[in-house]
């Protein structure tokens, strides 16, 4: 189980960043990413991977309309 | 062309520091011209644009002012920092009136140079009021300073050809045509209460009249009624410092920082400069935020034909600068040109339409279930020549749609118009109706509010079910979002002060996906700070995209990402620059609070602006249908079980629809709550003494107006 913007997700072996953003949908570009606190640059996406019990905050930003 | 029934000549003011100090008054009764000043009492209370604006209107109006009362006025103003050309989206022109679908004071604003061209002639403000004899045209001439009021029955109504005769009749020639505004409504704004207004400019690569629309609440129909065909303006020698700014160095400093991130990062963020704001279409869908039906859903399948691609590849002219006023670097005001009319009085012409925003194509695609890019570009354009609203058109006849498709209404008392979802002809049909005034176009215009009442007395529909499904709050039609998942934007539509736009407000991510906002008290928060920032663009002039539809680079390493805090930097630099004063961002948000919590006394003055008045349909809080809640089955069982501890399997789905009702209705509740407290409200949504007296606004006038309501 990992942490996604405060509430409980199913971690899967192998999750990354993108893998997550893709199982989620979460197609909007304007986004930051941050694992454990730390930001996460768009280039790694693919690489960097999600391990269980990691607090994962994806912050969609747009908040204008 | 019409003869001249008055001519007035004056002094053009100079500008200090972004105010003329002027402001013009057109009583077209009479014809009466004055001119006033813009005290300082004003500058201190209201900045400018809405802010002035609402003040003149609270002075023209009594509380059983009427739209289509003489004294009610349409007053426009661009505000302080209108006109600079160093920033992007500094040209929007603010208009205040009371609107016939609300019946309290709307708020709309326009691109286009109609106000700044306005400010330059010496005019921060202009109202007009009264009800002209005959159809009169309002020139303009700032250069040479002149007011010409002139007879107009001979021009034509549509927008696209009566703006481009006034700016070809007006220009001295076709390098003068730039210098020409217009702002005219079309055939549709007298027959119904949605009609817009148009705010025009010449675009010279084009070699055509172009517009940005002053859209909500009714303001082309008070228009018609006052008999005005169209204002022009005309203005030669527009300059970067007509503002004669206090600092004009800061301004070329800030200016030139936010055209390199434009420059850098538009084609990595959001697109603006390829598609505009309709390049969230896609996303809303994929996030079930696009109303589609009448917001029964909030996506669908066949979304993908009219994805931004679609209108980028096959639609939409690349590569021209497509701003709405000079410097303006996003430039998202894009277009579709030689675009082949099939329909109406203009079938076969070619013509431009401007467009699609992201409004037009969520609420004339899909949420008429229409898939259609060309359809929509001709609604779009049909809407924009006969000077209709196209939000209120959508979400009007979604909801006639709906209406038909559960037996509420039938095809004979539609006059014969097959009116059900994805039928474009019916609904192209329906908007030269509108614009002829005939049949059940006469109806439609009238907007939801009085087609329900409309609909139960006289065709016998279920009142109930057409409360739950008519998407309107004030009297006023809902902007183009699905949002039942969001408490936050649920308060962000319904507690707006002049309806549900979503100009105060846009917190569906904030709340529903980063999950940054949990508690009631959050969201009173977020649902205090957006609104009293985003007024602040209508106090001095501001377009609200440049914004945050880009942000810098490094916008992630600061503390509150989602408010952009070195573009609110920007705009509090701007501002000081231009005036001279040394406001910081919580002074911006005091000048926004002032003038907000005058608009919502102004409401309370004027019949509405209670509690009572801030309630949404259930449509817009949670599932009204079977199919609905079937649709999204997993997340309201899950919801049932984990919020109210109910078990789902042993329920069913008509009593899991109610329970879930009720729980989201006293989430509602507590909302409201919690957004009074900390907007410094009674529980019955009225802004209290002591909250006035903090900000500055315990003028008798206005707590003459709360105080018996305590
Ligand atoms: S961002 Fe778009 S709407 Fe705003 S001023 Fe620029 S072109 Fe006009």
């Amino acid at each position: 189980m990992i942490r996604l913007n405060t509430e409980d997700y199913p971690w899967k072996s192998g999750m990354t960043v993108r893998s997550l953003l893709d199982e989620k949908v979460f197609t909007f570009r304007h986004i930051i990413v941050r694992v454990n606190g730390e930001y996460v640059p768009e280039e790694e996406y693919e690489t960097q991977l999600i391990q269980d019990g990691d607090d994962v905050i994806v912050l969609h930003l747009m908040a204008g309309g | 062309m019409g003869a001249i029934l008055k001519e007035y000549r004056y002094t053009p003011a100079k500008i200090v520091r972004g105010y003329s100090g002027k402001s013009l008054y057109i009583n077209v009764s009479d014809l009466r011209i004055e001119e006033k000043t813009i005290t300082e009492f004003m500058k201190e209370k209201f900045t400018g644009g809405k802010g002035f604006d609402l003040w003149y209107l609270w002075n023209a109006v009594i509380p059983e002012t009427r739209w289509d009362s003489p004294e009610n006025e349409i007053v426009m103003s661009v505000g302080p920092l209108g006109g600079i050309t160093q920033y992007s989206g500094t040209g929007k022109t603010l208009v205040a009136s009371i609107s016939p679908l609300t019946d309290i004071p709307i708020d709309s604003n326009a691109g286009g140079y109609f106000g700044p061209l306005l400010k330059f002639s010496g005019w921060d403000a202009f109202e007009l009021q009264g009800k002209a004899e005959k159809e009169i045209i309002i020139f303009i001439d700032g250069n040479n300073g002149l007011i010409e009021i002139k007879e107009a029955e001979e021009y034509p109504e549509d927008s696209h050809v009566l703006a481009e005769q006034l700016t070809r009749e007006y220009a001295d020639d076709e390098n003068d045509m730039v210098n020409v505004s217009v702002v005219c409504t079309g055939s549709a704004a007298k027959h119904g209460f949605m009609g817009m207004l148009n705010f025009s400019f010449y675009d010279p690569r084009r070699q055509t009249v172009r517009f940005k629309q002053a859209a909500r609440g009714g303001l082309g129909t008070i228009l018609c009624d006052k008999k005005i065909k169209a204002l022009v303006v005309k203005y030669k020698g527009v300059t970067p410092n007509l503002n004669n700014a206090a600092d004009l160095a800061t301004i070329n400093k800030v200016g030139v920082k936010y055209h390199k991130e434009m420059h850098d990062l538009d084609s990595k963020q959001n697109k603006m400069r390829q598609i505009g704001t309709a390049n969230t279409v896609m996303i809303m869908s994929q996030y079930d935020l696009l109303p589609t039906r009448n917001f029964q859903t909030g996506g669908d399948p066949e979304v993908v034909k009219i994805a931004p691609e679609v209108f980028i590849n096959e639609w939409l002219t690349q590569g021209l600068h497509d701003g709405c006023w000079y410097g303006c670097t996003m430039s998202c005001a894009k277009c579709a040109d030689h675009f082949l009319l099939t329909s109406g009085p203009y079938a076969g012409e070619r013509v431009t339409v401007d467009g699609p925003e992201y409004e037009c194509v969520a609420g004339l695609g899909a949420n008429l279930g229409i898939f259609d890019p060309q359809a929509i570009l001709e609604e779009n354009f049909y809407c924009d020549t006969y000077g209709i609203d196209l939000i209120s058109f959508a979400t009007c006849t979604a909801f006639i749609m709906e209406c038909r498709q559960r037996g509420q209404i039938t095809q004979e008392q539609m006059g014969g118009l097959d009116l059900r979802f994805g039928n474009k002809d019916a609904v192209l049909e329906l908007l030269h109706l509108m614009s002829r005034g005939e049949g059940f176009g006469r109806l439609a215009g009238l907007g939801i509010r009085k087609l329900k009442k409309i609909f139960v007395e006289e065709f016998g529909a279920d009142a109930d079910l057409l409360e739950d499904i008519g998407m309107e709050v004030k009297g006023l039609e809902y902007a183009e979002y699905a949002h039942k998942e969001s408490l936050a934007q649920q308060g962000g539509f319904a507690l707006a002060t002049k309806g549900p736009q979503h100009d105060e407000a846009w917190l569906i991510f904030m709340d529903m996906v980063n999950k940054q906002i949990p508690t009631f008290e959050d969201k009173a928060n977020a649902l205090y700070y957006f609104p009293m920032f985003r007024t602040w663009f209508g106090l001095v002039g501001l377009c609200k995209l440049p914004w945050n539809d880009i942000v810098p680079a490094d916008n992630h390493k600061t503390s509150e990402p989602a408010k952009v805090p070195e573009h609110v930097q920007n705009y509090v630099d701007i501002y000081n620059a231009v005036t001279g004063e040394d406001i910081d961002k919580d002074e911006l948000i005091l000048q926004s609070e002032r003038v907000y919590q005058f608009q919502r006394v102004f409401s309370v003055r004027m019949g509405k602006g209670e509690r009572k008045d801030d309630y949404a349909p259930y449509r817009s809080l949670g599932p009204v249908s079977r199919e609905e809640y079937l649709s999204r089955q997993d997340l309201y069982d899950k919801q049932l079980s984990e919020l109210q501890g109910l078990d789902p399997e042993v329920i069913d789905l008509d009593e899991k629809i109610a329970k879930l009702r009720a729980y989201r209705e006293d989430q509602y509740e507590q909302l409201m709550d919690a957004v009074y407290r900390r907007r410094g409200w009674t529980m019955n949504g009225i802004p209290t003494p002591e909250r006035l007296r903090e900000i500055g606004m315990d003028l008798p006038m206005l707590l003459e107006v709360v105080e018996p309501k305590l």
